[in-house]
């Protein structure tokens, strides 16, 4: 198949899928969005006889549009513009986890710092005030007293772009030191890690240390709902233990899965090419018919 | 070997070098993106942005 590639930095991550795509023989066409021109009616000459795009922008911006251009010029796009438009905003991602009874953190939404305050003061000390898009733990704030809400919410009101004018408050969940990252297409887990840390966040970016998780049943259901609640793909679903069971605090469209491969025995690129190849398979059929 | 754009130094690279790939210069620090693997070309890299990532 002619896989294209959309990217703006090439990660390990994207090595790792160019490197089987080509060594299964795939042909692959790398598409640098930031030299590309998207026409309303007319695909890039660089879309043309490709069976398959998987998006691996980097900036979410992008990744939210290219992918409706995709679907526009009826090329098949993984994730879908409607899986990443659910993921890349944390509001739409905890509206789409609830409105599928998946356990998910208590958050309140507000627009004016003083409603957001009146939301801090209700959910008590600490509680954590979260970007509505952003990734990496980057501007993410465990607030642990009344004044430190005071400070976080005026230099959100008075600083930065407009989303930071919507304050996604949330509740603080004593997970164990850890979280659980696990890797899934389509609700089918590939593999899972713990990601552990002293420090209150576990991102993998932030550095928190990483180790093979075997999920059990409740988990990987768990995976498979939070998967088809927005809208399936290849996906990096996020969960916290939680004393006997989980909650799941969000799903990722433009999944890293470096570490990830360096913590299972598990091949994860195989695994996304198998997947990518039997989604490609399956359009064709569709398309056929 | 590639020249870092920074500070002049000597940037060496592997054999499966990808354009788009970002290279740390060892000498200065500098994140270096390949634009060209044929012969290689280093440019500066973009800085960070707010909405990348996952």
């Amino acid at each position: 198949m002619n896989v294209g590639m959309l990217y703006s930095r090439i990660r390990k991550d994207e090595k790792l899928l160019l490197s089987e795509l080509r060594d299964r023989g795939h042909e692959v066409t790398k598409i640098d969005v930031r030299k590309q021109r998207f026409n309303i009616e007319q695909a890039p000459p660089a879309f043309d006889d490709l069976d398959l795009v998987i998006d691996r922008c980097l900036a979410t911006s992008r990744s939210l549009y290219v992918t409706q251009f995709c679907e526009a010029y009826d090329v098949p796009v993984v994730n879908s513009p409607d899986t990443a438009e659910v993921c890349a905003d944390k509001v739409k991602n905890s509206l789409a986890l609830t409105r599928a009874g998946i356990p998910t953190p208590n958050t309140d939404v507000a627009f004016t710092k003083d409603a957001a305050m009146e939301i801090i003061e209700d959910f008590g000390y600490p509680c954590v005030l979260k970007p509505v898009i952003g990734s990496w733990g980057r501007l993410m704030a465990k607030i642990d007293s009344k004044s430190a809400a005071e400070a976080i919410l005026e230099h959100k009101a008075t600083l930065g772009h407009y989303e930071h004018k919507v304050f996604y408050v949330q509740e603080f969940v004593e997970k164990p030191g850890r979280d659980i990252r696990v890797l899934a297409t389509d609700g089918e887990p590939v593999a899972a890690m713990v990601r552990s840390s002293d420090h209150w966040l576990t991102n993998a970016a932030q550095g928190a240390e990483t180790a093979e998780f075997e999920l059990d049943d409740e988990a990987r259901d768990l995976v498979e709902q939070a998967s088809d609640a927005v809208g399936g793909g290849l996906l990096g679903v996020d969960l916290m233990e939680t004393g006997d069971s989980y909650t799941v605090h969000e799903v990722n469209h433009t999944v890293e899965f470096k570490a990830l491969n360096d913590t299972t025995d598990v091949d994860v690129p195989a695994a996304v090419v198998d997947w990518l190849e039997a989604t490609a398979a399956e359009r064709q059929e569709v398309t056929a018919q | 070997m590639a020249e870092c754009v920074e500070c002049g130094a000597d940037v060496a690279l592997h054999d499966d070098l990808e354009v788009g790939e970002i290279l740390d210069c060892t000498t200065c620090g500098a994140e270096l993106e390949v634009t060209d693997t044929n012969p290689p070309v280093l440019e500066k890299a973009p800085e960070l942005e707010e909405d990348w990532g996952e």
